[in-house]
């Protein structure tokens, strides 16, 4: 059983790598998850896109292996590496059979420890990756997104830069920016691996020393990420894609860290306001009582740094003015009047209730048990969070509504066929 | 440790509901899952889109669910809902905590038989399904898809997206709805399938109370076209403004059960990598390809950026549709030559025995990873039955491990024929 208790065995290598491994038996498989305090925010200032870069070679070829020979390895199990990118993390994903993970683990230490960066391989991805970033050019929900990021988080905060970067950087790129990078920042001291599935915990602690145990690098001092300002007036930015059919909408404010009093009491507001069930209170609104968008939400991401709160929709270019002002609508009566005690009550039983789904596979506990590590929740945090969410009282819920959202600071960004 | 479909018990109420059950006690969970035969195919020209249309007011309340107390029905057990519709299917899911088995078969038993189609909400939900279409429209591999499905069939009803066509979507009536699913939605044309904590005894006594006193209807209506034979390559060039190039070329393939189905999965794993056999879940994860042939031809070569492949199971003869996104500065012409001389190949030299082996090794690992959670065991059980049979679900690992060189050399040679396939560019314009 999944649910009850995830109890993962948690141990750190002398070398300062942290392991958390959790035996789970439902199918022969095995989630591997390799996460290297590498993200977005720690490319070198001016060059947006280095990590993101190291992530398309880091796979392709290391000391011991070529391309082709990973190429043939990976193919001939079936298995398919991932390797994203996010402000704060570099993370190597992988589920393979059971049978294969000795090896799997194995290859995958050879990527994070030892990658030989070919050049060849790095010409053919900074293709693909330019490929990429002109495909998001061309695409409104992504240019409302990213246009809304580097607006609330100016002057190159690390928060507001394009994860893949501008073609001109990446193409500028060397192997030796990325080497440096490698050298600077992967270490087993910010390195969390956590290995989930049909392998017992103990066993793939066991296997984790052999592949990273051996690894010997101080680790580097951490980067400060700059404070965060909440925007001083409402902010209405236009990206016009006359070739596009419908507009996206990105409507946002800076929100709170992670570590925030007000986490919990955010996160139920958030929830009631533009997530539970089709998209919550603007769900209602927008879509169900309107019929203006096939999609609407909000979504909060609480980070190391005051992460963003931000309220997405795609509408068709003659309903964005009425979108704008039902979401002006829906914030301001929440401001004013708060959610209900029953609107409360109902998010707190489905946050609560939806967990065994979220860890019923490999790959969702892994990821839980990577959260529960990089914001050091706590081993117990499966069994702790509905306490947390039970504890926050509706002033709370509505005190952090009016903390967050104002509508006399909203940025927002419209993209698609629209010129204002 | 999870098994095959060996555990699954089916049923058959008296008024002909098929009835799946598979326990699964790895996590206190509930999956259940009510599928009807009915799809895009199965509309008649000027009411293009109606199955999805109608999926969508199938969440609108019932006569004993108030519109207003839709919202959160499922969500206070902590669990999920959706539903989706294509070409041979419509199909709804609640997965939650196992305390929630009988409001779900409660939602699904409404939903059979007592939706309430109030024209505001038909009104209400046209804008939204024109807001899904454009969005969709955004795509430009989605918009070329859709294309390219129309311009390879000429005469079956696969031809048109499941979406619908705009001027369908603008005219259709509250009536047309309603019609519809008082016609489809009867438990002789459905299957309703429960994967979970449960115990299969107490669920067949549930179905029953939930659904025994749902009436039949009239067997539902058939399609009989048959798509002709393709005689001759054909071509589709989209022009618009864009940043990205795309090519696609589909070609007319086998049913879920044609002979040909399981040797040319196998060839689409010898050129693009293993995908799997479940359209909830197998295409969320990248294939593993990079030793594929097309991806070596293109992606390695620097002439694409991606490249995919897609063979899904269907009730009918559908499409082989292989996708590349061209390279920044690459011509499509350049890709499309590049792909062609791949297929070439493979057809006059067939595939190597390290080749098949591979294929079958990576199918074998992809149908373990389609299986991890009871709402994708439930999936694949009622998917399935609809297309056709769920022996092909079950058989499906032996079909693969029994493929060999030549079989997959004859499915090459009748499906890559040149005559079969239709190409698509999206080009700037």
């Amino acid at each position: 059983m999944t649910s009850t208790r995830l109890a993962p065995l948690r141990a750190v290598l002398d070398n300062g790598a942290v392991f958390l491994t959790k035996e789970a038996t439902a199918t022969p498989a095995v989630a591997i998850h390799l996460a290297m305090r590498c993200g977005s925010a720690y490319d070198p200032s001016g060059a947006p896109g280095t990590a993101w870069l190291l992530s398309r070679v880091i796979d392709r070829g290391t000391l011991t292996r070529s391309a082709g020979e990973i190429a043939e390895e990976l193919d001939g199990r079936g298995i398919t590496v991932t390797v994203a990118v996010t402000r704060h993390l570099f993370s190597v994903f992988c589920t393979c059979l059971s049978e294969d993970f000795d090896q799997v683990l194995a290859l995958l230490g050879e990527m994070v420890i030892a990658p030989s960066l070919p050049e060849a391989e790095l010409s053919t991805r900074k293709g693909e990756v330019v490929t990429a970033i002109r495909q998001d050019e061309d695409n409104p929900a992504v240019r409302a997104s990213e246009t809304l990021m580097a607006a609330l988080y100016p002057d190159g905060h690390p928060y507001g830069r394009p994860t893949k970067g501008t073609i001109d950087i990446v193409e500028r790129l060397t192997r030796g920016d990325l080497e440096r990078l490698h050298a600077e920042r992967f270490a087993p001291g910010r390195l969390t691996g956590a290995i989930v599935g049909d392998v017992p915990a103990d066993r793939a602690q066991a296997a984790a020393a052999r592949v990273f145990g051996g690894w010997r690098k101080p680790s580097p001092p951490e980067i400060a990420i700059p404070p965060v300002h909440r925007a001083a007036e409402r902010r209405e930015i236009v990206v016009t894609m006359m070739n596009k059919a419908q507009t996206d909408i990105a409507y946002g404010f800076t929100a709170i860290t992670r570590g925030d009093p007000d986490y919990y009491a955010c996160l139920l507001m958030n929830n009631a306001f533009g997530q539970y069930a089709i998209g919550g209170r603007l769900g209602d609104s927008i879509r169900e009582r309107q019929g203006m968008a096939y999609y609407v939400s909000s979504a909060l991401d609480a980070n190391v740094a005051a992460g963003p709160l931000v309220i997405r929709a795609g509408v068709s270019p003659a309903n964005v003015a009425r979108a704008v002002a039902s979401i002006d609508e829906e914030i301001a009566r929440l401001v004013a009047e708060g959610l209900t005690a029953k609107e409360l009550d109902e998010s707190r039983r489905y946050l609560i209730g939806s967990m065994p789904r979220a860890l019923e596979t490999n790959a969702g506990i892994a990821a839980f048990l990577q959260n529960e590590e990089f914001f050091n929740l706590g081993l117990d945090y499966d069994v702790r969070m509905p306490d947390f969410l039970h504890a926050v009282t509706l002033d709370q819920a509505n005190a952090a509504a009016r903390r967050l959202l104002d509508t006399g600071r909203a940025t927002m960004v419209v993209a698609g066929p629209y010129q204002g | 440790m999870r098994s095959a479909p060996a555990a699954v018990t089916e049923t058959r109420l008296d008024n002909g509901l098929t009835v799946l059950i598979q326990e699964e006690h790895t996590a206190p969970l509930a999956s259940v899952w009510c599928w009807y035969k009915v799809g895009s195919k199965d509309e008649r020209p000027g009411l293009t889109g109606v199955s999805h249309w109608v999926e969508h007011m199938n969440f609108k309340g019932t006569a004993n669910i108030p519109r207003d107390q839709v919202k959160g029905i499922i969500e206070q057990f902590g669990g999920s809902w959706n539903g989706y519709t294509w070409i041979d299917q419509t199909t709804y899911l609640e997965t939650a905590t196992k305390d929630a088995l009988d409001r779900m078969l409660f939602i699904e038993a409404e939903r059979m038989a007592s939706c309430l189609y109030h024209p505001d909400d038909c009104e209400s939900e046209r804008t939204v399904i024109i807001s899904e279409l454009e969005g969709g429209e955004n795509d430009p591999d989605q918009l070329l898809d859709q294309e390219l499905t129309a311009t390879a069939f000429k005469a079956h009803p696969y031809r048109h997206p499941t979406i619908g066509w705009l001027p369908d979507l603008q005219s259709m009536t509250r009536d047309d709805l309603y019609g519809y699913y008082r016609r489809y939605y009867v438990p002789n044309n459905a299957t309703l399938v429960v994967v979970g904590d449960v115990e299969a005894g107490d669920v067949r006594r549930r179905v029953e109370r939930h659904f025994g006193s749902i009436a039949p209807g009239e067997p539902a209506p058939r399609i009989r076209t048959v798509e002709p034979e393709q005689t001759g390559e054909r071509r589709l060039t989209i022009r618009k403004e864009t940043t990205t190039e795309y090519f696609k070329a589909a070609f007319h393939a086998p049913s879920a059960t044609g002979e040909d189905f399981f040797p040319l999965l196998v060839l689409d794993a010898v050129l693009t990598g293993a995908k799997g056999i479940n359209l909830w879940s197998s295409f969320r994860v990248a294939p593993p390809q990079r030793s594929a042939r097309l991806y070596r031809a293109l992606v390695e070569r620097g002439l694409a950026s991606s490249v995919s492949g897609a063979l899904i199971p269907t009730e009918q003869p559908f499409l082989y549709t292989l996708s590349a996104t061209a390279t920044d500065g690459v011509a499509l012409a350049a890709v499309e030559s590049a792909l062609l001389e791949e297929l070439d190949r493979v057809r006059r030299h067939a595939i190597g025995d390290g080749e098949l082996h591979k294929a079958q090794a990576q199918l074998r690992a992809r149908l373990v990873f389609d299986n991890d959670s009871v709402t994708n065991i439930a999936h694949q059980l009622g998917y399935f039955t609809t297309i056709g049979r769920l022996e092909t679900f079950a058989e499906a690992p032996a079909r693969i491990a029994a493929v060999t060189v030549d079989a997959v050399a004859q499915a090459a040679q009748r499906v890559l024929a040149d005559s079969n396939r239709t190409i698509g560019w999206f080009q700037r314009a």
